[in-house]
């Protein structure tokens, strides 16, 4: 297994043929209390960079995108009656949707822990 | 800074820190009166008015008729009256102080407006009146806009639409008729930059757009280089808010206009700050293409609650033969409607209509008679004294608050701060909360996106050195105390109506029918 970042502040971690995608302990400090979280449904064909969820904080409204291209096999349905699960553990309980890969070469582009670490702390 | 009690007397306040309605039976603090919801006022198994037995006879509603009572409170006239007074006294209003949001220009309402307004000749006439007999209200109409095309150095304008946001979807749309007329169909990305206002991207995706966002540099202006290197076939064109909503002036706008005109697309500007520039910038000299106007904003005519907004569209000469219907068109015999497609006139161009009437004539009275009332020198001297003021805010502040963009130079008609520097746990939002307790509305604030915990300023022109002296003063109060660390500040506001809401569990379970038992902790 491992885990992959953007620098939108999404994780992504591959187990075999299906990667798990959500935000970063980052991204949820930032946002602050999430009220609201819409994930994509089964079977939704991603392109890397699209639209693929939406979250909602008191203070703002901000899209969650595709970090590699697939097609979603699992949207969190917790995430429906408890959005603070993102606040709680943005980067186990919190997480968003799961999808297969369709081209495993994308991960070659984004972080891993370290790099991200390295990137959030200039911000 | 000014003090505005030099003998330091202050009435003994209540409850510091205590509920709100603690100690009295009524639960009303002196003449401030707590106010129930108006379902728990009136019953519904009585009623206010009473109304004749309705006639007998055969309905019509095919069996949709209601079963169940409505379920309305029945309230007496007094009580209604009351009940909104009442609760008009725990609101804001321009009339009661400085109303500092960003770019929202909550400026003076002049009572020489109003009076106009009321002209039975404006105020007591019908849509659907013979023409004839309201000539003087559409030559009002033809003569705001010429002044609005005079000021903006445009070639038309659409005077339908009905506020910011609808004037904007009517601009969009003669983009896009614009384009379906010359067959350019692949044009279908619209350029917003971030220092855009915040309704852009969402006009554009209504419009049937897709919505691409062009990064601000570290001044807070769009990045030029980023905005033309996308520029290409498939973009329709680019929305610009300027002055941003950073408070700041974009200079590159012309060069920014003639790269997307030589690359095919059109230029819409975001009106809502014009207030800064009125009389000083024409954006047709800009190479703007279709620009709303808000004449709730710049135009002084009321706003937030106190009236409806109107959103004027002026239009250049690439776009005007796709203005929506209908219009006033001045003629030998006076005045007339042009209105649907007839017989001996079409209109092909134009994309349709955005209201069923003619605009918001109450609005063009008010518009009308600011500009006639202040005059060419009197309307640049609005632009001039409202950026002054801001930046007398941005200075006098500066000190105790990070101003991201100062450093750069003077900022337009808004000064914006972030949250840098502020202890930790300490927020925007409690400086926010701390200035209801010194009785001022707050600031916008979390926007732009592109400043950490944005504050965003904007007094207007129409506030003296004296209150700004003053507002200044409760702003640097709270500020410091947020900077000190102060715990109460956490809790503020103290001596509001109602103290600090729960925001967050609002949102997550809003509670968005009446019910007679309420959950407790949605209350407050």
């Amino acid at each position: 297994m491992s885990r992959y970042f953007t620098e939108d502040h999404e994780w992504i971690e591959v187990d075999g043929d299906v990667a798990t995608v959500g935000i970063t302990e980052y991204a949820q400090s930032q946002l602050g209390d999430i009220v609201f979280v819409e994930v994509p449904d089964e079977g939704k064909e991603l392109s890397k960079g699209d639209d693929a969820a939406v979250v909602e904080s008191v203070k703002a409204a901000s899209d969650v995108y595709a970090p590699v291209s697939g097609t979603v096999v699992e949207g969190n349905a917790d995430l429906a009656d408890n959005p603070a699960l993102v606040n709680e553990d943005p980067e186990g309980e919190g997480w968003f949707f799961k999808m297969t890969l369709s081209d495993e070469s994308e991960l070659e582009g984004l972080m891993n822990e370290a790099k991200y670490q390295a990137f959030v702390s200039k911000l | 800074m000014s003090t505005i009690n030099p003998s330091g007397w202050r009435p003994t306040t209540p409850s510091q820190g205590g509920e709100s309605a603690e100690g009295t039976f009524t639960g009303n603090r002196a003449l401030m009166l707590e106010e129930a919801l108006i379902f728990e006022i009136g019953s519904t198994d009585t009623t206010g008015v009473d109304f004749g037995e309705a006639p007998a006879g055969k309905s019509r509603l095919a069996g949709m008729e209601r079963s169940k009572p409505i379920g309305l409170p029945g309230l007496s006239e007094p009580e209604t009256v009351r009940h909104y007074t009442r609760l008009s006294r725990q609101n804001y209003a321009i009339d009661l102080g400085l109303f500092p949001l960003g770019s929202c220009t909550m400026k003076h309402n002049p009572r020489l407006n109003e009076r106009m307004a009321r002209l039975p000749g404006f105020a007591d006439i019908h849509p659907l009146q013979p023409v004839d007999t309201v000539q003087g209200a559409l030559e009002a109409i033809d003569q705001l806009a010429h002044w609005l095309i005079t000021l903006t150095g445009m070639q038309a304008v659409a005077m339908s639409p009905k506020a910011g946001a609808h004037g904007e979807l009517c601009g969009v749309l003669a983009i896009r008729a614009a384009l379906d007329a010359k067959g350019e169909t692949a044009r279908r990305i619209m350029l917003v930059p971030e220092s855009a206002h915040g309704t852009n991207p969402a006009t554009a995706a209504f419009a049937g757009f897709a919505v691409e966002d062009i990064p601000a540099t570290p001044e807070g202006r769009v990045d030029v280089a980023a905005l033309k290197a996308r520029l290409g076939p498939d973009i329709a064109g680019v929305m610009i808010t300027n002055p941003n909503t950073c408070g700041l002036f974009e200079p590159d706008l012309k060069d920014i206009s003639d790269a997307v005109h030589a690359a095919g697309g059109y230029v819409y500007c975001d009106g809502a700050n014009f207030n800064a520039i009125v009389g000083r910038v024409r954006p047709g000299d800009l190479g703007v293409d279709a620009m709303h106007i808000n004449l709730h904003k710049t135009f002084s005519t009321p706003h937030g609650g106190g009236g409806p907004g109107s959103g004027p569209v002026v239009l250049s000469a690439a776009l005007a033969p796709y203005a929506p219907l209908p219009f006033v068109e001045k003629t030998a015999d006076g005045y007339r409607l042009v209105e649907e497609e007839t017989a001996e006139e079409h209109h092909a161009g134009t994309f349709g209509r955005m209201t069923a009437f003619h605009g918001q004539m109450g609005m063009f009275t008010r518009a009308l008679t600011y500009i006639l009332s202040h005059g060419a020198d009197g309307l640049r001297q609005v632009a001039e004294d409202s950026v002054l003021n801001a930046n007398y805010v941005l200075r006098s502040m500066e000190d105790v608050l990070d101003a991201p963009f100062a450093k750069t130079g003077p900022c337009m008609h808004e000064a914006i701060f972030s949250d840098k520097g502020l202890p930790e746990g300490f927020s925007t939002l409690d400086i926010a909360k701390g200035l209801i307790d010194e009785g001022y509305h707050p600031m916008t604030v979390y926007f732009p996106l592109v400043v950490h915990g944005a504050m965003l300023v904007e007094p207007t022109e129409t506030e003296s050195k004296a209150a700004l002296d003053q507002f200044i003063g409760a702003f640097r109060n709270v500020a410091m105390k947020a900077k000190q660390g102060e715990a109460a500040l956490k809790s503020a506001p103290h001596f509001a109506p109602r103290r600090r809401l729960d925001e967050t569990l609002a949102a997550r379970k809003p509670v968005l029918a009446y019910k007679d038992a309420a959950p407790a902790e949605a209350a407050e």
